[in-house]
């Protein structure tokens, strides 16, 4: 299935010589009657759109993360109650309500799924990438966590306890990565630009410096 | 229900689908129906359960064939239709003919542009607090070995296939949270505790699994039973 670059179904051919596939169709033709039936407002869509292009994203995140590795009581605070905390720099709301911080260490780590739908933390790591949301992840996280992690180049020791944590209600999960060596006396905007959307989900490590 | 929504523990799904630098849309239309999906959940006509029901409704051939934002777009049209807001016959005429005749009917709870950050941001917590349930002490505790139940509704469950029948451990109560099961089916809210319970992945998988790794799976207090 490589569906996130196909259109399904026919094209059709019009006057101005655009194409459009049956679900670019089908997706006007609702938008149309939504706007129609007054159950729409176009403004709104453009706005809901531009918060999740432009204002939502792992940038938020990285910033929470980094934030954890500089100051020892955020961090203690993000683990004991990851929602206040996260709230604390302003990243509230739809698909975060009820956040959970899990921590990696040398000898344990976390790793992130829904596997009855594609539940993600939209406030600190945007919307979801379609690895995430899709059929081969959500099935094999849970079963095979290390085959999936050595997919995303990440092999983990043996002696590592690994924890899946499958999303299946409201709260939503925020991995905490390892601080990686050489970034000692780092500020917080610099060790921001390490942390990438895949740490935070656990299929990850942050990679320092040197790499 | 027991449909290929629910796929955790399945092999033959495929390969990842790792895209570096990946956009955050593919094509324009899937911005529509992220956006009509969010503008038209405000209007309170229907809760997230609903919608993820709604979403799982789509017949299993077709669900593993559609792209997340094609799930999308037939989980709204589901619930558009099933709440009266808009009809097939609507719908149909619409795709044959943009311009196809059709009344404002307009809604006191209609999502508009300056409304838009503010209703992100407060969003809309599960957790069930003010109510006077937050101090009902919940049936288990961390620490209390437990076994999910082995339950087939037909309806919505947010227990999964894989972990019916298996015993865990309690991890955490994270409070109690509107119950998904019952709020997606029009049964109401029915507030319960929320518990992270935690599975070894040997008893889950058996013995090929790693020995010291673990599922989490957030569990309702209706979804388990002491063992």
């Amino acid at each position: 299935m490589s569906g996130a670059h196909d259109d399904h179904g026919q094209h059709h051919d019009h006057e101005d010589g655009s194409h459009f596939s049956e679900t670019e169709l089908r997706v006007k033709a609702l938008e149309s009657l939504l706007v129609d039936k007054g159950l729409v407002d176009p403004p709104a869509l453009d706005a809901l759109i531009d918060t999740y292009e432009t204002k939502v994203g792992p940038r938020n995140g990285a910033r929470v993360v980094a934030k954890a590795w500089t100051d020892s009581a955020f961090r203690d605070w993000l683990l004991r109650d990851a929602t206040a905390a996260i709230a604390s720099l302003g990243y509230t709301g739809r698909q975060g309500e009820d956040m959970v911080a899990l921590e990696n260490t040398p000898t344990l780590h976390n790793l992130v799924v829904c596997t009855l739908c594609s539940c993600y933390p939209w406030p600190v790591l945007g919307l979801p990438p379609v690895w995430y949301k899709s059929a081969p992840y959500r099935s094999r996280a849970v079963i095979d966590p290390r085959g999936v992690m050595r997919e995303f180049g990440l092999e983990l020791a043996a002696d590592v306890e690994v924890r899946v944590w499958d999303s299946t209600a409201e709260v939503r999960y925020l991995v905490l990565p390892e601080r990686p060596a050489g970034t000692e006396g780092w500020s917080e905007d610099e060790l921001a630009t390490l942390v990438t959307r895949d740490a935070m989900v656990g299929v990850a490590k942050v990679e320092g410096p040197e790499k | 229900m027991n449909s290929v929504h629910d796929m955790g523990g399945m092999d033959g799904l495929g390969a990842l689908e790792i895209e570096p630098n990946e956009p955050w849309f593919h094509h324009d239309w899937e911005r529509r129906v992220l956006a009509l999906t969010l503008a038209t959940g405000f209007l309170g006509e229907w809760n997230i359960d609903m919608s993820r029901h709604a979403r799982e409704r789509t017949p299993g051939a077709e669900y593993l064939a559609a792209t997340y934002y094609e799930k999308w777009l037939a989980g709204l049209e589901r619930v558009l239709v099933e709440r009266g807001l808009v009809s097939q016959d609507e719908l149909d005429a619409r795709r044959d003919d943009p311009h196809a005749p059709v009344a404002h009917i307009g809604h006191p709870r209609l999502l508009t542009a300056d409304n838009v950050e503010r209703l992100l941001k407060k969003g809309g917590s599960a957790r069930v607090g003010a109510a006077g349930h937050e101090h009902a002490p919940g049936r288990f505790a961390p620490g209390d070995r437990v076994v999910a139940r082995n339950i087939n509704p037909t309806g919505h469950t947010r227990l999964p296939r894989y972990a019916r029948g298996r015993r865990g451990l309690v991890d955490r109560d994270h409070g109690i949270f509107v119950f998904a099961d019952t709020h997606a089916m029009g049964l109401g809210p029915q507030p319960q505790h929320l518990y992270s319970v935690r599975f070894a992945a040997r008893e889950l998988w058996g013995v090929d699994a790693g020995e010291r790794d673990a599922v989490y799976i957030d569990l309702w207090e209706a979804h388990l039973e002491s063992a």
